[in-house]
């Protein structure tokens, strides 16, 4: 779950990290109401989740109420890459002296906690990676051991960032460790970390994922779950607590299990089709769970035909076929449907679909040829 | 031949009173594995179906000699039951539990090495393991694979596996061990473990790998291949066409910052000799030519 800038600068805030005094706004007026309480100048900016909203024009300093209504004014509704603007944060405008780099992540091939440490700050963390790897002081930490007070030392001594700012970095690095690890967050990233000319660290920006497997130990996280940016058909597929990632094309797409759907997804691309979507029904040949799956496949205008591929494991084919043949029974489906179904008991279930087989309802014997079937559907011509 | 279990592996089941435990769990002995127990403090002294209940791991290994578990707790308890597992005194932790916080993997993954480095821990959401015709620990159905040789699997996805297993079944190819190493960001076991495994067992002579994108196992598989494995490879790479920062069904599953894409996999394993297929079955088919021409 990707967090916004405002709700990250809020999750830090309940670490004890400092932040910008400020608040949030989706009108004009609110977000006056938050200038004249924090004190000008102040900082009006949108709140998306893409990179670039700087240049797009998206981040503003306003010096009065006028400017904060103008600025907001031309920011709220603004279009950036594709994302619209409906929020905006407001905060107290900092002076900065240096800019800083700092995160958490987790480094899937050691197994371990990535900190990455930077005197070059402000600027895409890549870059700097690209072009000046040495800029970067990183360490892993065991998750067993922690960060202790003299590791976070030595890391912030091995950056080489000005020695006004050792203290204040050291205990921000601790309180981020907290936050990444207590908080259940996938990465932590605070890019500028910045030296006030007063000697104060600061985080300025706020860049928070986390993991929606914690959710058991974190009910207020779905809060953060219900502002996460999904289309409509995510968001109908979501609340029906299906695997779904919607995609640009025209053939809709049902299998069971995560890798056998990303495989669906290929192999419609490979034979020169478009797929509308990535949909994982999981094990087992519930109908209700297929009869959802459906619905949510109908309901996304841009899908012309659609692909079921089911493989049956411990789940024999017969039952898969009956609950496919009694989901199809209680939706109404626009688009003609192309089944491959294999695995255990196949034959069964394959004799079940042949009763109810027609122009709309075609089965294919194995995924190539159900595929190509599919695309063809959809008005392509598949390789 | 086959790697980790076999048929003296004596397998309990944490959370076997539960109904995804109590399913597999009677499946798996229905199979033909040795199924000596299961777990529950508050149940301690009954039974399923005739399985003793005891009340933690450490009684159940002293009273039946246990020497692997099977975790089917649910996901807030999982680290404590992987933790019970290691310090009750097995060897061999299948864990089938999907949804684990992936704070609580990166812990147990380290505390294991460190004060139990002989534990091996094959998950968290992994289908588990299967010696075909000996030992069945998880949920793979067990009919579908073909006892003997010479094939042995390691797969990151359920579904694709159970797919290799039925198509090598269908041209009458035999598998030594099928591992499910799961789709989670830290599995306890790698690709590498089970290449190397699989690269000691005398019966196995080919190996099918099923990655997938995210992560970089699959790239440091081909580099181990490279340089340690003797005996032929395939292999199959899902989500070649999956757009970039979105997690595809599983936890581990994510392109992001253009690093784990599938098409970086192929390469890799391309480079290290290994025969890759563009979908499933054209990797199933590469595997038929290699065990022909052994």
């Amino acid at each position: 779950m990707d967090l916004y800038e405002y709700q990250g600068k809020q999750f830090f805030a309940r670490f004890g990290i400092p932040v910008s005094a400020g608040g949030v706004a989706s009108t004009v007026d609110e977000a006056v109401a938050i200038a004249e309480r924090v004190g000008y100048p102040v900082v009006v900016k949108a709140q998306v989740q893409v990179g670039g909203r700087g240049k797009a024009g998206g981040i503003k300093l306003a010096n009065s109420a006028d400017e904060v209504r103008t600025h907001a004014g031309n920011i709220l509704g603004m279009d950036i890459k594709g994302h619209i603007v409906h929020v905006v944060w407001i905060e107290v405008a900092s002076d900065i002296a240096e800019e800083y780099y700092a995160s958490f992540t987790l480094d899937r091939s050691a197994k371990k906690y990535l900190g990455m440490l930077s005197a070059q700050g402000g600027v895409e963390i890549e870059a700097v990676a690209e072009e000046n790897p040495d800029a970067i002081a990183k360490i892993w930490v065991d998750p067993v051991d922690g960060l202790t007070d003299a590791v976070a030392r030595e890391w912030v001594a091995a950056a080489k960032l000005n020695p006004a700012a050792t203290e204040g970095t050291v205990d921000i690095l601790q309180k981020l460790y907290r936050a990444y690890t207590e908080g259940d967050a996938d990465l932590v990233e605070i890019n500028p970390l910045i030296l006030k000319p007063t000697g104060e660290v600061h985080a300025l920006d706020a860049k928070v994922s986390l993991d929606a497997n914690s959710l058991f130990r974190h009910a207020d996280y779905e809060a953060y779950d219900a502002t996460q940016v999904r289309d409509q058909r995510e968001t109908e597929a979501h609340e029906k607590g299906l695997q779904y990632v919607g995609l640009e094309g025209s053939v809709g797409v049902i299998a069971n299990g995560a890798g056998l759907a990303m495989s669906t997804v290929d192999i419609v691309n490979q034979v020169g089709g478009k797929p509308a979507n990535f949909l994982d029904i999981g094990g087992g040949s519930n109908a209700a769970v297929m009869a959802g799956a459906l619905e949510v496949i109908n309901n996304d205008p841009n899908v012309r035909s659609i692909f079921i591929n089911i493989f049956g494991g411990i789940t024999k084919g017969e039952e898969v076929a009956n609950g496919i043949v009694q989901a199809l029974a209680s939706v109404t489906i626009d688009a003609p449907i192309v089944i491959r179904l294999d695995g255990t008991n196949a034959d069964e279930g394959r004799a079940i679909l042949a009763g109810h087989l027609s122009d709309k309802l075609q089965m294919a014997p194995d995924m190539l040829t159900a595929a190509r079937k599919a695309v063809e559907l959809a008005g392509g011509t598949p390789k | 031949m086959s790697i980790f279990v076999d048929e003296n592996t004596k397998v309990i089941y944490q959370g076997l009173t539960g109904s995804q435990g109590r399913y597999y769990g009677l499946s798996n002995r229905a199979y033909g594995t040795n199924v000596v127990g299961g777990t529950n403090p508050k149940k301690a002294g009954t039974d399923v179906d005739g399985i003793p209940i005891f009340a933690s791991v450490a009684d159940a290994v002293r009273e039946t000699g246990a020497n692997a578990s099977c975790i089917f707790i649910p996901a807030p308890g999982v680290r404590d039951a992987v933790m019970e597992a290691a310090e009750g005194g097995v060897e061999f932790i299948a864990c089938i539990t999907e949804g684990v916080p992936a704070h609580d993997e990166a812990w147990f993954f380290n505390k294991l090495k460190r004060d139990f480095p002989n534990v091996r821990l094959l998950g968290p959401n992994c289908p588990g393991i299967i010696s075909p015709g000996r030992c069945n620990i998880g949920i793979t159905a067990g009919h579908i694979a073909k006892p003997g040789g010479p094939v042995g699997i390691v797969s990151r996805s359920g579904t694709l596996t159970y797919q290799a297993l039925y198509e090598l079944q269908q041209q009458d190819i035999g598998v030594t061990t099928c591992v499910g190493i799961g789709g989670d960001p830290v599995p306890g076991t790698s690709f590498i473990d089970c290449l190397q495994a699989f690269e000691a067992d005398p019966d196995t002579k080919a190996v099918m790998m099923i990655g997938e994108i995210g992560g970089s196992a699959e790239e440091e598989a081909a580099e181990f291949i490279k340089n340690h494995m003797t005996k032929p490879v395939s292999a199959y790479i899902a989500g070649g066409t999956a757009p970039a920062g979105k997690k595809m069904g599983h936890a581990g599953a994510i392109v992001s910052g253009g690093k784990g894409t599938a098409q970086a996999k192929m390469e890799a394993l391309r480079d290290a000799g290994v025969r890759i297929g563009l979908n499933p079955t054209e990797a199933g088919a590469h595997m038929v030519d290699i065990v022909r021409s052994l």
